[in-house]
């Protein structure tokens, strides 16, 4: 039984991390109709920066700050220079370029520093948390810091004016214009919050999974598993299809298919969620009238 | 001073040339009707206005051309557009709607003086501020978008067939709302509307295009005695 319990909670952990690069996926998706296949390549890079920093001598936290705005920088910028001249061109075009980011950020990893494995530091003790058996307090730490990531973007969406002109540019951008958003800019500023959030992924996965250049590789697939399950226009349902992947991810790979075959419980969740419910668990029916 | 003024607007969606030069001018605190057929560019009038579309020629919006420029510049000059089909923000609730269309202003006291009149102009839209807009009816989301347009405190409104799917109660309460914020506020209107004859009886000044030509324009009061108009747009 703990053994079970164990695994449902270190699957809670991963699965905070499937949610934040899920959530990320669907803000882009939102306003691209597209998923934006480089997303865990742009947290890859982001999560290199941090160890150059800590590196570098910087404390855990600073670098983590500092790889956050990096990372936010870097998406404003993609989008305005990579993203924007190719924004009316035919969907399969823009997917190329995804892709070609993708390969270009994981080659200009292993150039600048290697292929070779590295360690990436926690910033919680090592010593479990509470003296409570199940959880080290990396995955109590990561659930946490998860947490404050989605309610400061909830609070930002919800009751900011800027959030709530991000939503309307997401479904409606020439209503949007005519009120006065920029909507470039708001197109911009997505992509830098899609890509700070990856960032804080990347740091919180990395600890476990270790700091490669494709380490992003199949977490972004559980993401993607999560960000349709959960329904790929629905904020929320990302989150919840998050920890519902890592819960199911861990649980499977324990009691069922080993742990060799994890991956294809991702898989096989994609390929099932598309053919019964192509919309996701929470997936929004729009309403409106003509 | 005409508060706008356009010479020579031409508009294309792609290869199709729609307007072939358009003359016009909107005074100051004027109410202006633009009248024709379905398929004659009313709405891609106001579209070229907006920058929303592909457009040439001269457009001066108190005397600084904005032809060219941004459709979010445009709006932020002081123009609102009650677009054809309403432009709801269908996933967002009544009240998130209105406080978009005052999202360029900084002066937030006045924004919500601004949201308790336009309630009070249309207590159905109060009833239901927390709703999502998009399961509003078609005449309610027609009240939430001139209300949209309000928030802006415009100096110019651009409305396209505002009155498109209301009960002719409202379609009264609405000429008479327009009539009190032209009056009251001093907000000029120009009018894009398939009833003719209401549209002339508040207009000052009517213009009627055909086919992305002006053919007719002058006076509201000398257009609506206007032979050929009388027949076609007016009914007897
Ligand atoms: N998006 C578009 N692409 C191509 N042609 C268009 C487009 N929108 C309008 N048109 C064409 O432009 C012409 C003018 O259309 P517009 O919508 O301005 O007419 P209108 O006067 O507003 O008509 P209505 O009274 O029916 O609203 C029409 O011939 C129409 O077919
Ligand atoms: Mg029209």
């Amino acid at each position: 039984m703990d053994a079970f319990i164990h695994q449902v909670l270190s699957g809670l952990a991963t699965g905070g991390i499937y949610a934040s690069l899920a959530l990320a996926l669907v803000m882009i998706y939102q306003v691209t109709r597209l998923v934006n296949f480089a997303q865990g390549e742009m947290a890859m890079f982001s999560t290199y920066i941090a160890w150059s920093l800590i590196n570098a001598g910087m404390g855990y936290w600073p670098a983590f700050l500092l790889t956050v705005l990096f990372a936010f920088a870097v998406g404003v910028v993609i989008e305005r220079v990579v993203i924007r001249p190719v924004e009316n061109a035919p969907v399969l075009a823009i997917v190329v370029v995804f892709i070609a980011l993708l390969v270009i950020l994981n080659s200009a990893t292993g150039w600048i520093y290697s292929y070779t494995i590295k360690t990436f530091p926690s910033p919680f003790p090592k010593e479990p948390l509470f003296g409570n058996k199940y959880m080290s307090s990396h995955e109590l730490g990561a659930i946490g810091v998860t947490l404050v990531v989605l309610v400061l973007l909830y609070v930002f969406f919800r009751f900011t004016p800027l959030g709530l002109a991000m939503r309307a540019v997401a479904q409606n951008p020439e209503s949007s214009r005519l009120v006065g958003i920029r909507v470039g800019w708001m197109l911009a500023l997505g992509w830098g919050l899609a890509a700070a959030v990856g960032a804080v992924a990347g740091m919180m996965i990395a600890p476990i999974v270790y700091l490669d250049p494709n380490m992003m590789g199949g977490i972004l697939l559980y993401a993607f598993a999560a960000a349709l399950l959960g329904g790929i226009d629905s904020p929320g349902g990302a989150v919840i299809g998050g920890f519902a992947v890592g819960v199911l991810e861990n649980v499977l790979g324990a009691y069922v298919i080993g742990n060799d075959l994890k991956l294809s419980v991702a898989l096989g969740l994609i390929i099932g969620v598309l053919l019964v419910r192509p919309s996701g668990l929470f997936g929004k029916v729009n309403v409106s009238r003509v | 001073m005409a508060l706008l003024e356009a010479k020579g607007l031409r508009a294309s969606y792609g290869p199709t040339r729609v307007l072939h030069g358009i003359d016009f001018a909107i005074d100051e605190g004027s109410i202006t009707a633009v009248l024709g057929a379905n398929g004659a560019g009313k709405t891609t009038t106001l579209r070229a206005l907006c920058g929303m579309v592909k457009t040439e020629g001269d457009v001066r919006f108190g005397g600084a051309r904005i032809d060219g420029r941004l459709t979010e510049d445009i709006v932020r000059l002081g123009i609102a557009h009650v677009p054809d089909g309403r432009g709801t923000f269908v996933n967002l609730t009544t009240e998130e709607n209105l406080r978009l269309g005052a999202y360029t202003r900084k002066d937030r006291a006045a924004v919500e003086s601004d949201l308790a009149r336009i309630f009070a102009y249309f207590p159905r839209l109060k009833e239901r501020r927390r709703q999502q807009a998009g399961t509003l009816s078609g005449g309610e989301q027609q009240m939430l978008a001139v209300s949209r347009a309000l928030m802006l405190r415009p100096k110019l409104l651009l409305l396209d067939e505002p009155s498109f799917g209301l009960a002719p109660l409202l379609v009264r309460e609405l000429f008479e709302i327009m009539r009190t914020v032209n009056q009251r506020e001093r907000v000029s209107i120009l009018l894009v509307e398939q009833n003719a004859a209401m549209a002339l009886a508040l207009a000052n000044r009517a213009y009627l295009i055909e086919t992305g030509r002006v053919v007719l324009s002058g006076a509201a009061d000398e257009i609506r005695r206007d032979d050929a108009v009388r027949r076609s747009y007016l009914g007897y």
